[in-house]
């Protein structure tokens, strides 16, 4: 973005200025955004900015969720939500094709091409634009693309919102994908707009930065002033703030090695004791993208479709072979969802697989908590090391 | 050796046949509920014995048998076998057919008591001391659970059955279909009990939908902890009491047979 003041970005207000971003964007595109419903902050259509959840919050524990209202106006001082943004760029059930048969038994099959919506995410966390760059690199990305997602991403245009209000379960600064966006190791999905919620003595306002010419041409639109320092440096110290008071975080060791030396650990009996191997973590799980298919005939038997739907490593259907499942014990499910997220997703993808947004902590009834499992995985390794280095 | 599905060839039409054991005919009634897809089903299948539509009856053998109700007299016992023999493809429909249904609570119950309690003459009264799931008495090639079953499902047992292939019926919890409906979770976002998580997947996750905890109207899922979620239920505000009674309803003998549950 190139304004005529010295400091980068621009200030929209939290009023007309939103209330604008919301118009333009809804003029061509679908607008999904946070908005509050049935006692949670959701992911759903809004057509105004009045629909955002204005002075809601959130309390986060390990498997609690609490709307609360704020003791101030802020907009986006929330995280971990029941969604992410996959639900719309990988939809938990898409069709694939359908054949018909003619009268003389010949079989048609067509593709799905249907115009793929255009989206625009307005309030996509730090966490979430990482979360959306390995989802990229998993269906977009690789010899074979996923030619719906990859066609529903092209079109999407990304409002990132940076944290200031972290929750609980929060752990983004320990896996490197918040709570700011654009930081140096860069492997974040591009987002067209970043915005940072300001509220002070000065007023209650975004600090914007466009992130692609999209960005700039939607920026333009909006009553705007240019960046000024006071708002740069309370948006910057916002987010440092956020950092240093994160609860939460991954132990600070090499993950992937920990997972690939712990697959006989005796935890995992321990978490699948108290694992309902109900599938809400994957399920929640910005990244998580594992998906069956089913056959659908119609009672005349002439025309079949091809359906995709999300399904999970807790599904026993999930590692279903011929005789039985491979993955029957909680425990060998509960060790393949954590080994692959954290260990197994590097040999893939180059990568973790988790991008620290807490929602599987959150959304677990039972309240498991992915940090606490691998730092219990840490100490149990590290006895294991140290009793044999006793051993003579 | 369990009878294999008759694809459909073009030929003559399968013949369908509904039965009702110990019920409330709810499940049976689904199949008349199915209304635009009513005509086409029976432009399927030949729908040869059905009381509740018809009192046209033709004798058996049928293709495809669905069966409603539990076993809970002797004759019943008999007539789940002269069923069995007359069925090439054998489906039980609803909890009452695939666990006993709430009438199982006489399980666990002294039902001599009852039986002298309730009736002025218990000497005319033959009953069995339990209620129990036709694969209890017969071989069954399909259970379809629920209370009352989801007619989507059916449909889709039916549909399958025509095409010879197996029905997609997930066995997974109730909590997934939940999350694909995009409900936010009642149990953690307002502490309300909820029996998804341990509950079979079939109705759409409705109740949750409607911000109440699941009923369990399906019984156990294929993959169930109750250890780990009684903790849960007596958390949110359910007595030792309350929580046999969830587990009590209309799918008792099931879930009293998983590992965990109260006695
Ligand atoms: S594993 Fe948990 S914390 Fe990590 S990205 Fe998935 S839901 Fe978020
Ligand atoms: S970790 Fe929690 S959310 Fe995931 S399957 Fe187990 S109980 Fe369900
Ligand atoms: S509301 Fe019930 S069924 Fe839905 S996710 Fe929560 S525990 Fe599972």
């Amino acid at each position: 973005m190139t304004t005529s003041s010295s400091v980068p970005g621009a200030v929209i207000s939290a009023s007309e200025g939103l209330a604008a971003l919301v118009d333009v964007l809804a003029e061509d595109r679908t607008v999904i955004g946070p908005t509050c419903r049935d006692g949670a902050i959701v992911l759903a259509e809004i057509s105004t900015a009045d629909e955002l959840p204005h002075g809601c919050g959130v309390e986060l524990e390990a498997g609690r969720y609490r709307l609360v209202s704020r003791p101030d106006a802020m907009i986006f001082a929330h995280s971990a939500g029941p969604q992410s943004w996959k639900t719309y760029l990988h939809p938990q059930r898409e069709r694939l094709w359908t054949v018909d048969r003619d009268a003389r038994g010949r079989l048609a099959f067509q593709a799905e091409d249907v115009a793929p919506p255009a989206y625009a995410f307005l309030g996509v966390r730090p966490c979430d634009l990482r979360a959306i760059a390995v989802q990229d690199r998993v269906l977009g990305g690789g010899p074979h693309t996923a030619t719906a997602y990859r066609r529903r991403r092209e079109r999407a245009f990304v409002v990132a919102v940076e944290c200031t209000d972290p929750g609980a379960t929060c752990f983004c600064t320990s896996m490197g994908s918040g709570p700011g966006v654009g930081r140096e190791d860069g492997d974040a999905a591009a987002y067209d707009l970043a915005l940072t919620e300001v509220l002070d003595d000065e007023g209650h306002r975004f600090w914007v930065r466009a992130g692609s010419p999209a960005g700039e041409r939607v920026l333009g639109r909006l009553p705007h002033r240019p960046g000024d320092a006071p708002s740069r440096v309370a948006a910057r110290e916002a987010v440092a703030a956020a950092a240093q008071h994160m609860e939460r975080a991954m132990p600070p060791v090499d993950l992937h090695a920990l997972m690939a030396g712990s697959l006989d650990a005796a935890r995992w009996d321990d978490v699948a004791a108290r694992c309902l191997t109900c599938g809400n973590c994957t399920m929640v799980c910005p990244t998580c993208f594992c998906t069956t298919t089913e056959d659908v005939t119609d009672l005349t038997g002439d025309h079949a479709e091809r359906w995709q739907r999300w399904d999970s490593c807790f599904d026993l259907d999930f590692s279903h072979l011929h005789g039985g499942p491979v993955r029957a014990s909680a425990r060998s499910r509960y060790r393949q969802w954590l080994t692959h997220k954290l260990g197994t997703w590097h040999d893939q993808f180059g990568e973790s697989g988790c991008v620290g947004c807490g929602r599987c902590i959150v959304w677990c009834p039972v309240g498991i908590d992915i940090t606490e499992e691998a730092a219990a995985l840490h100490a149990e390794s590290a006895d294991r090391q140290a009793a044999a280095e006793e051993t003579p | 050796m369990r009878p294999q599905p008759v694809p459909y060839d073009g030929g003559a039409r399968p013949t369908l046949a509904v039965f009702k054991l110990a019920s409330c005919d709810g499940c049976q009634l689904t199949l008349l509920d199915c209304e635009d897809q009513l005509l086409a089903v029976a432009g399927r299948l030949d729908i040869s014995h059905f009381l509740e539509a018809s009192s046209a009856v033709r004798p058996g053998p049928y293709d495809l048998a669905l069966v409603e109700g539990s076993v809970t007299t002797p004759a019943d016992a008999e007539r789940v076998r002269e069923i069995r023999s007359a069925a090439r493809f054998l489906v039980t429909i609803g909890a009452c057919a695939t666990a006993g249904g709430i009438q199982a609570l006489r399980n666990f119950a002294d039902v001599e008591e009852f039986r002298a309690t309730v009736y002025a003459r218990p000497d005319y009264i033959a009953t069995l001391t339990t209620s129990t799931p036709v694969s209890a008495h017969v071989p069954v090639d399909f259970e379809l659970r629920g209370c009352p079953i989801d007619r989507g499902q059916l449909l889709e047992v039916i549909t399958a059955f025509l095409a010879g292939r197996k029905p997609d019926v997930p066995n997974h919890s109730v909590c997934f279909a939940c999350k694909r409906r995009g409900t936010v979770c009642v149990t953690v976002a307002h502490g309300t009990p909820c029996l998804g998580p341990v509950t079979h997947a079939g109705c759409g996750a409705i109740c949750p939908a409607y911000g109440r905890g699941c009923y369990g109207c399906f019984g156990p899922s294929a993959s169930v902890n109750l250890p780990a979620l009684i903790p849960l239920l007596r958390r949110d505000g359910m007595s030792d009491d309350d929580v046999r009674r969830a587990l009590r309803t209309y799918n008792a003998a099931s879930f009293a047979e998983v590992e965990g549950a109260p006695s």
